[in-house]
């Protein structure tokens, strides 16, 4: 999927029993419990979450296999986001791995800005540093902003920086 | 001395690694060459008994050993910085701390 592309929609469960998919400005993160990239970003991308709520909302998608990852199984999903007391946004299964595939997930974590028309408008790493708290997910923030107030994001695209998504064979 | 640093092309963190690594045992008055050897199959991982990338091994040892039980496979490794926070690679100041460990042993009976 490229910028400017409409993304597909989906609806996934969430580890609450809920579904959710795309609705209004999104933001798509595939991530996962066993990537240590994706733990160090996973709070920068949960205050995101609280900082932008009734303007845009995040859905984290879990794709990755589970045969050869049990800990990324929804089970353990669950349990994580259990043990964190809640999570401010859903933790989605993407089982069949089908939603990943659409949008050409790469990395844990990938991110997926869509506007109010879901249509891709950022695609890539939070920010620039995993391991420096301080940049505060700013690459996801600067395309956020820019999509809420109708603009093209000054940087649309980075690259992601993560682990595999470990697909099925 | 013989370093080891295995590592799977899944995860982006070993040329990182590898720096730090370097840089340790050059601190640590080691001239050791780091042999890099790359995991590529679960059973590889089996065999060499990989719990993830990168793992660092000093004469066989792992030096950051996993709990009893981890599986091997083909996947990242998360370690805690000093800090706690879970990084990709090892706290540098543990790093060279494992590395002076292993290079200065403590004498025996040697105290205070």
């Amino acid at each position: 999927m490229q910028i400017g592309d409409e993304a597909s929609g989906f609806s996934l469960p969430a580890t609450d029993g809920t579904e959710h998919g795309p609705d209004g400005v999104t933001v798509v993160v595939f991530t996962c419990n066993h990537c240590p990239y994706a733990l160090a970003w996973h709070d920068r991308l949960t205050q995101v979450a609280r900082d932008y709520d009734g303007r845009a909302r995040l859905l984290a998608v879990n794709p990755n296999n589970a045969e050869t990852h049990p800990r990324d199984s929804f089970d353990a999903m669950k349990e994580r986001v259990d043990a964190d007391g809640g999570w401010p946004h859903p933790y989605l299964r993407d089982e069949s791995q089908e939603v990943a595939r659409a949008y050409g997930a790469r990395t844990t974590p990938d991110v997926f800005v869509l506007d109010a028309d879901g249509v891709l408008r950022y695609r890539g790493a939070p920010d620039a540093d995993h391991r420096d708290e301080r940049q505060g997910a700013s690459w996801l923030r600067d395309a956020l902003d820019a999509v809420l107030a109708g603009d093209e994001p000054a940087r649309p695209e980075t690259e992601p920086v993560g682990c595999s998504v470990k697909w099925k064979r | 001395m013989r370093v080891e640093l295995l590592w799977w092309d899944g995860c982006p963190s070993h040329p990182e690694t590898l720096a730090a690594l370097e840089r340790s045992l050059s601190a640590a008055g080691l001239d050791s060459q780091v042999q890099m050897v790359e995991i590529e199959s679960d059973e590889q991982a089996r065999r060499e008994r990989f719990p993830g990338s990168p793992t660092i091994r000093i004469d066989g040892d792992d030096i950051f050993p996993c709990p009893e039980g981890e599986p091997y496979s083909l996947t990242c490794r998360v370690y805690r910085l000093r800090d706690g926070r879970p990084s990709p690679t090892p706290d540098p100041e543990d790093l060279l701390e494992k590395i002076r460990l292993r290079a200065h042993p403590a004498e025996p009976g040697a105290c205070g």
